[in-house]
């Protein structure tokens, strides 16, 4: 049996699932701090449906810490950067793009160094060793403890990369350094953007790891610790403690996932209610709809591969507002202080789901205590949820043609059964927690990165050949064979090796298989 | 009448910019931030309608060449095209009194904002193609007689080349070859017009036009109306195609950004795939082995729900595009215009089709 737990802003839900089938599921507050929740969470669950810890095979979780970090500009280290360019580059220097509260959190320690490649290999202009290591001790008197490196077309030629952060780090022991040609792709600001947010948040993420493992091993629990990606595919806690942008969107992610996984359903629209947010995306043949052009994450532009999101103020504990004749909804809330605050539950402030038990929807806490509320409020704020939500069913759908809604998450409660361009309305069973669920059945993916030439070997039978190489690998490391797609290609020209030279990273991703009885009977 | 561009006009030029820009035209974010960034430092741009630049005026055109996929790696120093025109103006003897864009798209539709603004200098509503072209010569002063030289090309290094030629075409060849020792980015500043000239051979409003597009995407997604349709509308264009990239081949070659990408088509267009071939614009759709449109028509890919325009330097493996093609200036349509950017020029063993022309007979050319 595996655990999978989502810790959200809210929420920290966690299922325990035996193959396909969940055994229990818990859902409590997040804590301040990671242990709380967690050790809430599994001993909930050993509650829900006792369980001996050595029978767990994997725990995976899905955390949107990172994420949320980076959100509200809190928790984040100060982080210094420094790019090799120059003379090049200069016009636009790392962060220009950013929003004033993030470049405060992080402090502007910028250093714009000689250095870089040009597009078919010769140098820009040559390393500076005495530059970097002025910039190192400029940055060791600051006491920063985290830094990014960047260069000008380090994906065709990372050397000058590896080089800055050997002086870096040898003028200062100890300090974390992120280099962009491992994080993200060609475009130099969104490249560099990412590595920055990689930076700021190491810290963060030896905390975070740390305190996840503990939990877990606290709980008696041996088995393997994975964290979810934002392409749905686990990583180990030793990667995510260098790489921590890499959790960025998988709460989406695994809340689609999961929201497939329960109703059966592998091309419909997802709805993800939370206590103060909706997100809402489409799964296309099983995998989430990405985003095409960049994605913003806190206001900063990076080129990574995430789920197309819509998301909008408005979940079950949204504060609910009238001016004049209008009704509004959200997008302030009470948050996790839900159970203290709602009507229903004793409370004094009128949310969104005060509106819906006293419409009748559902029964919440004690209906008693919404049973004078203004019926014409509850008509107008009701009607304005179910209007805001069916916009959104309608941006994220590709064409007009009514498609299936699952319905997930704590505060599905506030969706009526019917709703506008949508052919049916799901709630599977432990809808709420979906997120958790798809933690649990994460999938694996497989990278092959290889320089082919191709004056040796045709383009496409290179492509060929690295597809089948990423398949391969996706299959050995776990996936079941069926169910291996190809989600990214990717070809960077090296024109400064002979004959022709192609850098191709293909990436593969697949289930893992669940086990367990119905899955040998093929449902 | 003269209006002053600020800060934020720029969000819907530039995306407007790079929806004629055909995918090319340097990338439209890049251009946009050291667009804003020289305004924040100087103040607005002051933006001029041809009609009111006078005969005498000294108008010209600011521009980047080289490879889009290597300018979002290797950044600009920010004063390259400054640089230009301080040395044009050298050469000249006289002040250039006005700047001008020389094609719309992304970065060629915003370096001249940089230029007028750290210079002081009034930016006319115009460009010479009304989109984007790949070369130097394709630019309509160039067809109707005016010549690309004197032209300075400068590099973030500091190096600049001043050029004199016996041609435009000549120009290209020159320019583009001392850009690729430059590392494939360059700025330049060329065809030195009057006012006169300015009005005679030029596109006019196309900055007013970039910033209208724009604007129109912004407007019909918060309405929710089809903001592809709304463009297509606009440019009294059609969509051909829609569908998801399944592969993208892209090369730096010769001083461009060379390639294709094949898209398999979705809803309507199952079953169908369409080829598009650019160098640094995009040049060819191809359906199912009939070509369905070609240059000098626009063919324009907009991300299928938001409308955003994709670049052949952005676009990349399961993006979900729409593909429209909108008529080019009647200009470009006479054998003079198409013997200089029809697509025999660049190679296609087949003539122009105006997209109208196609549209009636409804198939495309061999």
């Amino acid at each position: 049996m595996r655990i999978g737990i989502d810790v959200g802003g809210t929420n920290t839900d966690a299922v325990l699932m035996d193959g396909r089938t969940v055994l229990a599921e818990f859902k409590t507050p997040t804590t301040p701090e990671v242990t709380g929740g967690i050790v809430a969470a599994l001993d909930g669950l050993q509650a829900g449906r006792p369980f001996p810890p050595a029978d767990v095979t994997a725990v995976m979780i899905g955390t949107t810490h990172f994420t949320n970090a980076v959100v509200e500009a809190e928790r984040l280290s100060r982080t210094a950067t420094v790019r090799l360019g120059l003379p090049a580059t200069a016009g636009l220097p790392p962060m220009t793009d950013w929003p004033a509260q993030l470049r405060r959190a992080l402090g502007e320690h910028v250093y714009l160094c000689h250095g870089g490649y040009e597009f078919d290999g010769r140098l820009i202009s040559d390393f500076d060793e005495s530059e970097v290591r002025a910039a190192a001790a400029d940055i060791a008197a600051k006491g920063i403890q985290s830094v990014a490196v960047s260069s000008v077309f380090s994906p065709v030629n990372p050397e000058m990369e590896l080089r800055a952060a050997d002086v870096l780090r040898e003028v200062i022991p100890g300090l974390a350094v992120s280099v962009s040609h491992e994080i993200g792709r060609v475009g130099l600001l969104e490249r560099e953007n990412a590595t920055i947010l990689n930076a700021c948040l190491r810290e963060l993420a030896e905390h975070i790891t740390a305190a996840l493992e503990k939990s877990v091993r606290g709980a008696g629990i041996e088995a393997p610790v994975y964290i979810s990606q934002n392409d749905g595919t686990l990583m180990s806690v030793d990667y995510c403690r260098q790489y921590p942008v890499a959790t960025f969107a998988s709460g989406p992610t695994n809340s689609m996932r999961g929201a497939a996984f329960l109703s059966g359903r592998s091309d419909c629209v997802v709805v993800d209610v939370g206590g103060t947010t909706s997100d809402v995306g489409a799964l296309v043949h099983g995998f989430p709809r990405e985003a095409a052009v960049a994605v913003d994450i806190g206001g900063v532009r990076t080129n990574f591969r995430m789920p197309d999101v819509l998301s909008v103020g408005l979940g079950g504990g949204s504060l609910v507002a009238r001016a004049e004749e209008a009704v509004t909804v959200g997008p302030r809330s009470v948050g996790y202080a839900i159970r203290d605050r709602a009507l229903v539950f004793g409370g004094d402030t009128v949310t969104a789901t005060d509106l819906v038990v006293a419409a009748g929807m559902c029964v919440v806490g004690d209906p008693a205590r919404v049973a004078d509320l203004d019926a014409d409020l509850v008509r107008a704020g009701v009607r304005h949820m179910q209007e805001r939500l069916a916009e959104l069913v309608d941006r994220v759908k590709t064409s007009a043609d009514p498609l299936p809604v699952v319905v997930v998450g704590g505060g599905s409660i506030l969706l009526e059964d019917h709703l506008e361009g949508a052919s049916e309305i799901l709630k599977p069973d432990h809808f709420a927690v979906a997120n958790a669920i798809g933690a649990a059945i994460a999938q694996v993916g497989a990278e092959v990165d290889k320089v082919f030439s191709l004056a040796e070997l045709p383009r496409e039978q290179a492509l060929d050949s690295a597809r089948q190489e990423a398949v391969a690998k996706a299959t050995a490391a776990g996936a079941q064979a069926s169910t291996v797609q190809i989600v990214d290609v990717e070809e960077v020209p090296l024109a400064y090796l002979p004959s022709n030279a192609v850098r191709i990273r293909v990436k593969a991703v697949g289930d893992l298989p669940l086990g367990g009885e119905d899955v040998a009977a093929g449902t | 009448m003269s209006r002053l561009v600020h800060e934020e006009d720029l969000d819907d030029l530039a995306r407007g910019a790079a929806v004629l820009g055909t995918g090319g035209g340097g990338n439209p974010y890049i251009g946009k931030l050291m667009a804003q960034q020289a305004i924040r430092e100087h103040g607005p741009v002051t933006l001029v309608d041809a009609a009111e630049v006078p005969d005498d005026a000294v108008v010209v055109q600011a521009a980047m060449m080289g490879a889009p996929t290597v300018m979002v790696e290797k950044l600009p120093r920010g004063d390259e095209a400054a640089q230009a025109f301080s040395m044009l103006e050298e050469f000249l003897g006289r002040p250039v009194t006005h700047v001008v864009c020389g094609e719309a798209g992304g970065v060629n539709s915003t370096i001249p904002f940089v230029v007028a603004a750290t210079l002081g200098l009034p930016l006319v509503d115009a460009d010479g193609m009304g989109r984007a072209f790949p070369e130097l010569q394709m630019v309509m002063p160039g067809l109707l007689g005016v010549s690309a030289t004197p032209l300075v090309v400068a590099d973030e290094k500091g190096n600049s080349i001043l050029l004199r030629t016996v041609g435009n075409r000549w120009t290209e060849r020159l320019a583009r070859t001392a850009t690729i020792e430059m590392g494939c980015s360059s700025a330049f500043a060329s065809y030195v017009m009057s006012g006169q000239q300015l009005r005679d051979t030029m596109v006019l409003g196309t900055l007013s036009l970039c910033q209208d597009i724009g604007r129109l995407i912004v407007r019909a997604r918060a309405q929710h109306r089809d903001p592809v349709r709304a463009v297509a509308d606009r440019l009294d264009g059609r969509p051909v195609f829609t569908g998801r990239v399944v592969d993208i081949e892209r090369r730096t070659e010769t001083g461009f950004a060379r390639g294709r990408a094949v898209l398999s088509g979705t809803g309507d267009d199952a079953g169908s795939d369409l080829v598009l071939n650019f160098q640094n614009e995009h040049l060819v759709a191809t359906r199912d082995g009939s070509v369905v449109a070609s240059v000098p028509d626009l063919i324009i890919v907009l991300d299928s729900d938001t409308a955003e325009p994709v670049t052949t330097e952005e676009i990349r493996y399961g993006f979900r595009v729409s593909v429209l093609v909108a008529p080019c200036d009647p200009r470009w349509r006479t054998e003079a215009g198409l013997e200089l950017v029809g697509p025999r020029y660049f190679g296609y063993p087949f003539d122009y089709i105006a997209l109208e022309d196609r549209l009636s007979t409804g198939t495309g050319t061999p």
